[in-house]
Formats: C-alpha cells, structure tokens, sequence
C-alpha cells in the first residue's frame, strides 16, 4: 500500500484519496469551508491549505483537492500553513465580519480583526449551494456570477427559475443560512411536517420517527425524495457508512399464521378545525392537546419548552407564555360531535396546568374551563387538589368562543376566551396569552375497516364492540379476536395497559391449549340436501363457509361458524340447519307450546 | 273475567342475546305481563326460518312475534337485518293466506329493556284481541 508522511507521522492510503480525506481518516484536523463530502473538490475557500515538504512539487497546495501520492510528505499545521489560513480568514471576515461560522473560525485561528475595509456579506462563496444544484440535483438552477469582490449567488439574470425543484437542497448545504431558496422560483415548497411532532417542527425527507422508534432506522418519504422522483440526489446513500441505503426497497405484505389476534389499534385526537368558535389554525397560539404534549417533551420542537408560537410562522416558538386557558371538553360529551365523555382530559389537563406552574414558574396564570370535573382514578381526586393548592383557576363552565377581539385596554393583543361560570351564574371573558384546547378522543379513522377485516362489530360511539360490558371485556363476537385499549373506547393509560394484560392473557388462554373446543350450536349443511345455490356464503357474516366445488355443495367450517343461524334461517333446501336447533326440534316445540291445554 | 273470552296465543322467536335476555329481566323484576305469549329461543333473529312462522300459524297461533337486537347491536353482526328483510318477505306471503300482517311482529328489544318486552306483549295481546282469530282459524272452526 501507498504511505504518505503527515505531521511526521507515517500512513498507509488507498489510491485516489485526496489528502484531506487520508488526514481526517487519522484525525488530523484540517480546516475547511467549501468541501463538502457529497460534492465534487473544489478548492474554492483555501482554508484547507497545507504544505507539501517533498515526495512531489513543494509548496502550499489545497488539500481538498490534491490527491495523495507514494512518499509525499506533508504539513498541515506549520508557520507557513497558519499564516496563509490567517490571511484567507482576514478577507472572509472583511466580506462577512458578522457571519458566525467566520467569526469562531477567525478566532480559532487568531484573527480577531481585518485590516481589509469592511463589508456586511452573508454569503462567504463557498459555492456549495451552486455545485449541490449542479452535481447532486442535476439542476443548476443557480450560479455564482459577477467577479471579484461583487460575486453573488442567484438564478440567471435574478430571474425566477423555471428548472428549480424548490427541494432546499441549496439551504441545507449552506454553512451560513443565507439562502432563501423560496425566492428562485415560482413555487412554494411545502415544508415537510413531522408527523410524531404533529407538524410542528420540520422532518427530512430521510428521517427517523422519532427518538425511541424501534428499529431505529431511517426512512424514505417516497413522495419528497428527490432521488426517487428524479434518480438525482442520492447524498444519504454515498454518505452512509454501512451502505445500509437501497433505494430499490419495496413495500412487502407478509402472511403470518397466528391463534390469536389483539387489536389495539387505538384513537385518534379529533381535529379542532371544524369547530371555527376556538380558532384553532386562525390563532397562532392556540394549541391543540397533542400540540401542547410535543411542547413539554424533551424531544419535542422546543426541547420540552413550553413557548409561544411566532404570529408570522407556526415552526418558530418564541418565549413563555405569562397566561394560558386549557379548555376540557372539546368535542367531547357535546351532542354536535360526541355525545361520550372521553375520560382523559381532565386529567391530562390538570397535568398540563401542574407543567406550566413547574416549568414557565409560578407566575403564569393558568384558567381550565371545565363542564365537571371527572376525577374517577386512583390518587386522581388527591391530584386535582395538589392543583388547586398551586394556584390554577378552575372555572366550571364550557368555554364557547376564543377571540382576538379586544373590548378593553387589558384584553388587548390577547386571545379572549368567552365562557359562562355556572357557579357565579356570570358571563366571563379571560384574556390569555395561549389556549389550549383538550379535545376528544376519536375512534380511528380506518376503525370501520378494520372491524370488517377482523369480523368485529362498532358500537354506537364508532369504537370496536366488545362482546359483553361486564362479563367479556375484552373479547369480540369473533372468537379469538380481542381489544386492548383505547380502540375499544377512550380510556387512560393505567386502564389500556389493564386492559392490554387481559387481553394477552385470554390470548394465551386461547393458544396454549393447542386445540379449540367447538361447541354444539354450529351450522351443519346435509351433504345430501344441499342444492349448492351458494346463498348461505353470502348470508355468513364470518366467511364459515366454503364451496366445495368438487362435490358442488357448501361445507360448514365448524371452528369459524358462531352458530347465529343466518344461513339456516334462509337455506331454500333446508340443508343448512344449526345443532340443538333443527327443524324438527323447533316444530316439536310450536306444536307442544300450540297444543290445546297447555 | 269472561271464561269464554277470547284470548289469542302469540308465539314468540326471541334472540337469546337480547329480547329473550329482556323477557328474563322481566320476569325478574316481577313485571306483569300477558300469558298469551308462549317464548321460543332462538340464538338469533336471523335465524328465524320463514317455515318456523308458518309452522306457528298453521299450528293454530293467533300472532308471531320476532324479537331481535337494535339494528348495530346483533350479536352476530347483522342477522338482525337479515331477519327485518325475510319479515318484509313473510308479510306479503301470509297475506294471501289470509293472515293479515299485523299478526306478524317484529321488535328491536335491547336485554336492558325488560319493560319494553313486557309493553311489546301487552300491546301486541290487545291488538290481537281487537282484530279476532285469524280468518283461517274461524274458516277451520266453522
Ligand atoms: C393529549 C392526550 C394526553 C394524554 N395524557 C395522558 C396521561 O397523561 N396519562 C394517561 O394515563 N393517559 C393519557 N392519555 C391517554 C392515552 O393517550 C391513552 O390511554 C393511550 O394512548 C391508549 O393507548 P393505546 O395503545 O390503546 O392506543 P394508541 O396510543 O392510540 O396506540 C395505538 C397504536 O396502534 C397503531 N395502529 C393503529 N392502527 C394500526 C394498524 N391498522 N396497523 C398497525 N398499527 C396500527 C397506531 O399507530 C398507534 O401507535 C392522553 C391522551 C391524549 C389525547
Ligand atoms: S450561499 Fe451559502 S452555500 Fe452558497 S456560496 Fe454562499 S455561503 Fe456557500
Ligand atoms: S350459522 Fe351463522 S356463522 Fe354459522 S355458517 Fe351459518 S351464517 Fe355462518
Ligand atoms: S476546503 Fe479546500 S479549498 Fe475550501
Ligand atoms: S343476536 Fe340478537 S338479533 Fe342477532
């Protein structure tokens, strides 16, 4: 193998690395601006500057872009090299004296001023955002024109670009941040929302759900990535280590055999939006419940933060609030949406309340509107106390309208929450400074699907139907089938986890025997009788039954028939009958019941 | 009260889930109710073969009586349905045998509504009273 000499110390390479990629893989630190691992050398800043000592042509070179070859010896850190460095840092600072990134490297470097005349530049031309375009994008939709002192980056003639994908490619490359891509062309990106975060802080078109996702493994929104729409891009796989990238990867549907099914599908929050009177969407500051829990979650938008939204863009968080209404019942227990009371918010409310006081400090003024307060667990009613002794205003009233509108001095800037307090028979209105609103637990918008591909039923609140309220919580109308959790009906933690170890346990009950038992009362078809018109498959809720075309009749299966008799109530020939309940039982019956006498 | 009044007999097809479970929280909570209606039990209303109705007033029942879960609420998903269509069916059949439809009931009783199958009964032994025995019964008496 090659070896090349760096600071003295010998190492082996691999042809056609460049001397900055062989130092780095030793750790030798190299400074750079304008390389960039994704893009082609470039050469471009000349902070990389080393010196070649001998073993080829001597003097300062770039190291981004020099090859390294047998026997060359090499400095990266001697008189000659940080001399050069400090010359090239005293004219970035004289173009960008306010840029950061220049600023520490300046520093770093012992420069702290210029003795060039000073401009105000962001933009260090770096060229990065040109060549991304370029070489990765297969775009160029931007270029660096004028000379000298006067180069700047834009589109042609500073004319909206007709090629520019608006992908931001260009932004992400930037080490300064002064792009502002959204000005190249027509287009206005839509920004990629994390769904985890619900939307309120950007994702990559690659990203991991979220912290604790497991696997914790990236993935690919087909619809955003630029290499899948436009076989361009393609930086995550080159700069994957374990080249653990494929781009050819499908969706697979696996069949798995199992004894047991448990379905914990669980909720969905309902969408304040329709519900115009709170103006969630209208208002930057109000939040909805799952908006507010991102907040105060350590790996949220803010770092678990409880801020403010920014009134000009809904992804900027700005400082606390001094006062915040959190509204019970949105949606909930209110005959326009959901008649139930979905059980969590009043608890999770007096949480929030109990956060703010902890985390924004005493002072913040904290108002929950409620209808009644539902404190019905274990140390809950011992909680809610704990929260009125911090000094959270309970208020029994529904809120009925948020607004902006201000009536006096002191409602002025606020959010206006308009409620009646059933207790001082008065109309309140409570000028905050964020609202949140606790709205309600929703069944899943694809439970109707879902219910038909298990074979269970909805009740009427449009959650999974248990098969009886007391005495089969957790079982359905289809045998081996079980709920678990807030699919079957809101519920908090404590009672879904409950809920869930039921369930597992009947599961298991269920499969550990190795055997089902079948009973009596199921669907028999006489071989004999049957005419094989087929209506009976129709007519079975439960796919029991199967044609058999060889002998142009319908078979029972009896593990799968639930004995409801569907099809022996129809049966033209009167082959389908169910046991205990045939023909001839049930006419003895009527007779003896019609007999005279009795 | 009159020995020779006439008092019409109802044979009910009750689903075990619901309205046969109603006619059992009835008796249990002592409420009244007429004899007339004599309780077959079916596991579902679905399950009601049209022949079980017919067999009843060929028999010599004055009224029939179907009793199954709120449509939502079949404890096999929808025989409840299945049955609403065959009773859709049976009516125009019986009536031209002569059995007027109005002896043919079907009723959506949840197991909760003891008092509602009690009142179901109560109603339906009246009616029956009003309109007499079935024309084919007094054809055959005659
Ligand atoms: C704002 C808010 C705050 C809350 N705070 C608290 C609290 O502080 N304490 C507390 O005890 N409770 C709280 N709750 C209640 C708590 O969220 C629920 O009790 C809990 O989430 C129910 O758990 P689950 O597993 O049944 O359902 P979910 O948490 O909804 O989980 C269901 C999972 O199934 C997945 N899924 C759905 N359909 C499919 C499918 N077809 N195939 C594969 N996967 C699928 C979903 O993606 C989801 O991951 C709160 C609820 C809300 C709305
Ligand atoms: S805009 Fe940013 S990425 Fe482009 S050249 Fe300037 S500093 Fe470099
Ligand atoms: S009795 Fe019901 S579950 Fe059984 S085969 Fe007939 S229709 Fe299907
Ligand atoms: S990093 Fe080598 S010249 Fe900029
Ligand atoms: S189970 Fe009662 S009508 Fe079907």
């Amino acid at each position: 193998m090659p070896t090349i000499t760096i600071n003295n110390k010998a190492i082996q390479f691999e042809e056609g690395k460049t001397i900055l990629e062989v130092a780095r893989s030793e750790k030798i630190d190299i400074p750079t601006l304008c390389h960039n691992d994704a893009l082609e050398p470039y050469g471009g800043c000349r902070l990389c500057i080393v010196e070649i000592m001998a073993g080829g042509p001597r003097g300062l070179k770039t190291s981004c872009t020099l090859k390294a070859t047998d026997g060359l010896v090499v400095e990266t850190d001697n008189e000659r090299v940080r001399k050069s460095r400090r010359m090239t840092l005293e004219l970035l600072l004289a173009r960008c004296p306010n840029v950061p990134i220049i600023q520490t490297l300046a520093r770093a470097h012992g420069v702290s001023s210029s003795r060039f005349s000073l401009d105000n530049e962001d933009c260090i031309l770096c060229g990065q955002c040109v060549r991304v375009c370029k070489e990765r994008m297969g775009v160029a939709a931007i270029g660096i024109f004028n000379r000298g002192a006067k180069k700047y980056v834009a589109t042609p003639y500073q004319q909206l670009s007709e090629v520019c994908r608006s992908c931001g490619a260009c932004a992400s490359v930037c080490p300064t941040g002064c792009i502002d891509f959204t000005t190249f062309s027509e287009k206005t990106p839509v920004p990629l929302l994390s769904e985890w975060n619900v939307g309120t802080r950007r994702r990559k078109a690659i990203s991991i759900a979220f912290e604790q996702a497991v696997p914790k493994t990236p993935v690919i929104d087909k619809n955003a990535c630029v290499h899948l729409n436009t076989g361009a891009c393609g930086i995550c796989a080159d700069s994957c280590v374990a080249k653990a990238i494929n781009f050819d990867q499908q969706d697979e549907i696996e069949s798995v055999k199992v004894g047991a099914i448990i379905l914990a599908t669980g909720f969905d929050p309902m969408d304040p939006t329709p519900l115009k009177e709170y103006g969630y969407g209208v208002y930057p500051n109000v939040f909805t419940n799952l908006e507010f829990e991102r907040l105060s979650n350590a790996t949220g938008p803010t770092g678990g933060k409880l801020l403010m939204r920014d009134a000009d863009d809904r992804l900027k968080f700005t400082r606390p609030p001094e006062s915040v209404a959190i509204l019970h019942c949105i949606g909930s227990r209110d005959l326009n949406y959901h008649e139930y009371c979905s059980r969590t918010c009043c608890m999770y409310a007096l949480k929030y309340a109990h956060l703010l006081k902890d985390k924004v400090g005493h002072q913040v003024q904290v108002y929950n509107f409620y209808i009644d307060m539902r404190c019905f667990g274990k140390g809950y009613e011992e909680f809610y106390r704990r929260i009125q002794s911090e000094g959270v205003r309970m208020i029994r009233g529904k809120a009925v309208r948020v607004t902006d509108r201000a009536q006096s001095e002191e409602e002025q800037g606020k959010l206006v929450v308009i409620a009646e307090d059933t207790l001082s028979q008065s109309l309140l209105r409570v000028p905050v400074e964020m609202v949140v609103l606790c709205t309600a637990m929703e069944p899943r918008k694809d439970a109707v699907d879902i219910a038909r591909t298990f074979g269970i039923s909805i009740g009427s609140d449009g959650f999974f139907l248990e098969e009886h309220p007391k005495l089969e919580p957790v079982s359905t109308a289809t045998a081996g089938v079980f709920l678990a959790g807030a699919c079957q009906g809101p519920k908090d933690i404590p009672d879904a986890v409950a809920q869930s170890k039921a369930a597992a346990s009947m599961a298991q009950a269920l499969i550990s025997l190795g055997e089902v038992e079948v009973h009596p009362m199921v669907s028999h078809i006489d071989p004999d009788i049957c005419i094989g018109c087929r209506v009976c498959i129709g007519l079975c809720a439960y796919g029991a039954i199967e044609f058999d075309t060889r002998r142009g009749i319908s078979v029972v299966n009896d593990a799968v028939c639930k004995g409801c008799g569907s099809c022996a109530g129809y049966c033209p020939s009167g082959a389908a009958k169910i046991g205990h309940f045939t023909d001839k039982q049930i006419f003895a019956e009527v007779e003896g019941l019609l007999a005279t006498g009795s | 009260m009159d020995e020779n009044a006439y008092e019409p007999t109802i044979i009910a097809f009750l689903c075990n889930w619901c309205t046969f479970t109603a006619a059992d929280l009835a008796g249990t909570s002592r409420l009244t109710y007429p004899s007339n209606v004599k309780i077959v039990r079916m596991m579902c209303s679905g399950m009601v073969d049209p022949k079980y109705v017919l067999k009843s007033f060929l028999e010599g029942a004055d009224g029939v009586l179907i009793g199954g879960c709120w449509p939502g609420d079949c404890h096999y998903i929808n025989g409840n349905m299945k049955a609403r269509r065959r009773v859709a069916l049976l009516h125009e059949v019986l009536e031209r045998f002569g059995v007027e439809k109005e002896r043919l009931w079907l009723r959506w009783v949840a197991a909760s509504e003891g008092n509602m199958f009690a009142e179901t009964v109560k109603e339906m032994t009246e009616q029956l009273k009003k309109m007499g025995p079935p024309s084919t019964k007094q054809r055959a008496i005659a």
